[in-house]
């Protein structure tokens, strides 16, 4: 190895961190580096391991107890919490931005050191210049004196990596940054990232688009199952060696084929329009079939459920029901009519933490679980008993809070709720996320039984092999519009992502 | 049994303070351990009680309602003011008035989607404003008799109000625990978002917890006008509203939402009445008495929390 060149300008080496949440290994012995002035691509599917890495190279998580190091300029660190990480000048700019709406611009990229006169008052001439001289500076045309709130997405963005930047940032990490520009707003970024690359700024571009790999990176790092799988450099690498270093596995046998008969058409979506969200979105389910639902993160799949589900309104276009035109308001309206949806923030919206596997599991059943206004108990306890067995829902008591269940459990009691009410349609929302590997096996099972009990089931999902494994038909979303629907042998890895991304 | 007991005395720790407060009062204080003085104790409980009681469903449900003062102080004037077009007309007008009023908080959170604080105050400054303008700022009295001896009389050796206030509060404790009404303010409280994917209708349920607090808060008018036969524009001000509050939240009720019972709203109920029994028989002021009040409040509160940050996670 060309040790001395190479070291010099390394300004950050992690090497060997494992990462174990209970029951899951996210990450496991991984490395990576990352020299002044570069930018690396961290690559690699749902669940790799990206945001985990992320997490703990900001000092968000701690490793495993005494496990791999972090060195930042040769140094040896280990950081407690963000502000360290922070103060060392490892800075993440993540999808969800952390200005203070109220505030003006200025104020927020000095937010935590603002100059102050000899008065100790805030020196706001001071602050305005600075905060123009570093606009300035990084090419950009936003006045300091602006509310944060009332700038674009992307200006907040930018006002973000301002910010980071006073801090002296030495390492700047990017968790998805152009989930939500425009392509003229990707462009400036683009731009800011170069004059901070020439600045001598380590960059660590987190993303899904391959494009993008290939406009911003000079080397390319590939996650795949929270382990290394490879390194690149950008000018070398093909497409296709990326994507093979990504996905790198054979479907998996516990993936149950779906043999169920197709029955008659259950749901039909038509033209469906939600503004700003989706656009002329057509497509059926059938019983018995399983429906996949790929894209990344904000094409628009989590808003066309809810939107079928009645949880957001409709802008134009049809939802038919067994050929029925029906209108659906609000979820009551959805669950009467034989739909059930499995949430993707499985604590936010899927259950109630504070509330018993007994009350979790009969809750949407409610509305016709009384007699003359009281509950019937008995028959609440003995559905949760049912679904306890058929889903092998493991509780040490009915009574159990589900907040203390692993997510796996968690998870089939939501299936439960819905299962209790004999429905139609069942759509699920990235139904294995945070659950560990033998119970995702399980889901997985599960959805291939539903579909053959009868339902039509629709899947949405952010992991390919997962989405692969149970669909018998994948739709692709990309922007809020479907972009390329896949059966049979034309379902591979290879058409997926070329329908997903802005693969050229 | 027994077991049974002692687990759900560890679950609501408001009940050993009160045990501890009336056996150490009844050893220290003389006159404390008698009848009467317990009876005394019970009728000055019952109108708060009422009070507290809708606000439970209330806070369970995830939201709170400052104007159950000042809907008492109106419906106390209504129930007395009305008594010449007959008590049972005055009467099922002033339950109708703070039904109506808990239906307009109730319509402006639930559907307008204000926040409860906002509404419930702009209802406790305008129904204060209804009072001075029905009561003309005079204090009224009763000329039905059969009313104040109502509110003075008995029921099987204990007062008439307490027992009334104690049967609604085992009516709802048992709305809460095995109707589908009681289910989903639990569930709304607890989660809302999963209580909406659910399909439970939530709008409903918060507006109908807003007519049952109004409501309440109108019966509570109701038996104190009885006690008083009489109503003054000032009954309620300032510090009923919150004292209310205060009550469900000494009892171990959530202000979070989606935890709590009626059980516990009784205890908090008894200690803050005996609290004031105790302080009343050592001639304690009663300005010493408020601030040890909003002491022993914050006092219970912590170590509510404390005892339940150390066998719960969740907060």
């Amino acid at each position: 190895m060309e040790e001395t060149a190479a070291t010099t300008a390394r300004v950050l080496e992690a090497s060997g961190i494992s990462k174990t949440f209970p029951g899951v290994k996210a990450l496991e012995n991984v490395s990576l580096t990352l020299n002044k002035g570069e930018v690396l691509s961290l690559v690699g599917e749902n669940g790799a391991g990206k945001s985990t890495l992320t997490k703990v190279l900001s000092g968000l998580y701690r490793t495993d107890h005494g496990v791999g190091s972090i060195k930042l300029n040769g140094e040896l660190v280990h950081f407690q919490n963000a502000k360290e990480a922070k103060d060392h000048g490892l800075i993440t700019i993540f999808q969800e931005l952390s200005l203070v709406k109220g505030l003006t611009v200025a104020e927020n990229v000095f937010l935590g050191n603002l100059p102050r006169t000899k008065f100790n008052l805030i020196d706001w001439h001071t602050l305005r210049e600075q905060t123009r001289n570093i606009l300035a500076e990084m090419g950009l045309d936003i006045s300091p004196d602006e509310l944060a709130g009332d700038l674009s997405i992307s200006k907040q963005q930018m006002v973000e990596i301002a910010r980071a930047f006073t801090l002296g940032a030495k390492v700047l990490i990017f968790d998805e940054p152009t989930s939500s520009l425009t392509e003229t707003e990707k462009e400036i970024l683009f731009k800011i990232i170069h004059t901070l690359r020439e600045k001598g700024v380590g960059i660590i571009y987190i993303t899904h688009k391959m494009d993008e790999v290939f406009e911003i990176s000079d080397r390319i790092t590939v996650l795949r199952d929270g382990k290394n799988s490879g390194d690149l450099n950008t000018s070398t690498a093909k497409l296709d060696d990326i994507i093979s270093l990504m996905i790198g596995r054979v479907i998996d046998d516990y993936f149950h084929k779906n043999e169920a008969e197709k029955g008659k058409e259950i749901l039909r979506v038509e033209q469906l329009s939600s503004a700003g969200l989706f656009k002329d979105i057509n497509f059926s389910v059938r019983q018995g079939e399983v429906v996949g639902l790929y894209g990344l993160v904000g094409a628009g799949r989590t808003e066309l459920a809810e939107t079928i589900f009645g949880a957001r309104p409709v802008t134009s276009g049809k939802v038919l029901i067994e050929g029925q035109d029906v209108r659906i308001k609000d979820t009551g309206d959805a669950v009467r009519l034989g739909l059930g949806f499995v949430p993707e923030d499985r604590k936010e919206k899927g259950v109630v933490l504070k509330m018993s596997c007994i009350e979790n599991t009969s809750i949407a059943k409610l509305p016709w679980m009384s007699n003359y206004g009281f509950l019937r108990e008995k028959e609440e306890k003995e559905i949760f008993k049912e679904y306890k067995d058929k889903l092998s829902i493991s509780t040490p008591s009915p009574q159990q809070q589900v907040v203390k269940l692993s997510g796996g459990n968690q998870q089939k009691i939501v299936i439960a709720k819905w299962l209790c009410l004999n429905p139609r349609l069942l759509i699920l929302d990235e139904p294995t996320r945070g659950i560990d590997v033998g119970s995702k096996a399980e889901i997985h099972k599960l959805i291939a039984k539903l579909a053959e009990s009868g339902i039509a089931v629709i899947v949405i999902s952010s992991e390919m092999p997962e989405i692969m494994g149970v669909s018998d038909r994948i739709m692709t979303m990309r922007e809020g519009k479907i972009s390329g629907e896949f059966t049979g042998d034309d379902i591979t890895e290879q058409n997926l992502i070329t329908a997903i991304a802005h693969v050229n | 049994m027994i077991q049974k007991l002692v687990i759900s005395l560890k679950k609501q720790p408001i009940w050993l303070i009160l045990l501890g407060m009336i056996v150490l009062s009844s050893v220290f204080i003389p006159g404390f351990l008698s009848f009467g003085n317990f009876s005394n104790v019970l009728v000055q409980s019952a109108v708060d009680g009422m009070l507290a009681l809708g606000m439970t469903f209330l806070m369970i449900n995830g939201y709170f309602d400052l104007s159950v003062g000042t809907v008492m102080g109106f419906t106390a004037a209504l129930a007395i003011g009305l008594q010449p077009y007959g008590l049972f007309v005055a009467v099922v007008v002033a339950l109708l008035a703070g039904a109506v009023i808990g239906a307009i908080n109730g319509f402006f959170v639930a559907k307008a989607k204000i926040n409860a604080f906002i509404v419930t105050l702009g209802s406790f400054i305008g129904v204060r404003g209804l009072i001075y303008i029905y009561t003309g700022e005079q204090a009224l009295v009763g000329d039905i008799m059969e009313f104040g001896m109502f509110g003075a009389s008995s029921f099987l050796g204990l007062p008439t109000l307490f027992v009334i206030m104690f049967v609604l509060m085992l009516i709802a404790e048992f709305v809460l625990r095995k109707t589908p009404h009681g289910r989903y303010t639990y569930s709304i409280g607890g989660n809302i978002e999963a209580s909406e994917n659910a399909g439970i209708p939530v709008d409903r349920t918060i507006w109908l917890n807003f007519i049952i607090c109004g409501l309440t808060a109108a019966a509570g008018g109701v038996l104190l006008a009885s006690r008083l036969n009489a109503a003054t524009p000032t009954l309620g001000w300032p510090d009923k509203n919150l004292m209310t509050i205060a009550v469900v939240v000494l009892g171990g009720t959530s202000l979070a939402g989606g935890y709590g019972n009626i059980t516990r709203t009784l205890g908090g109920l008894f200690t803050f009445g005996v609290l004031y029994n105790i302080l009343n028989l050592l001639g304690v002021q009663s300005y010493y008495n408020t601030l040890i009040t909003g002491i022993v409040l914050i006092l219970v509160v912590y170590i509510d929390a404390h005892i339940r940050k150390n066998k719960v996670s969740i907060g």
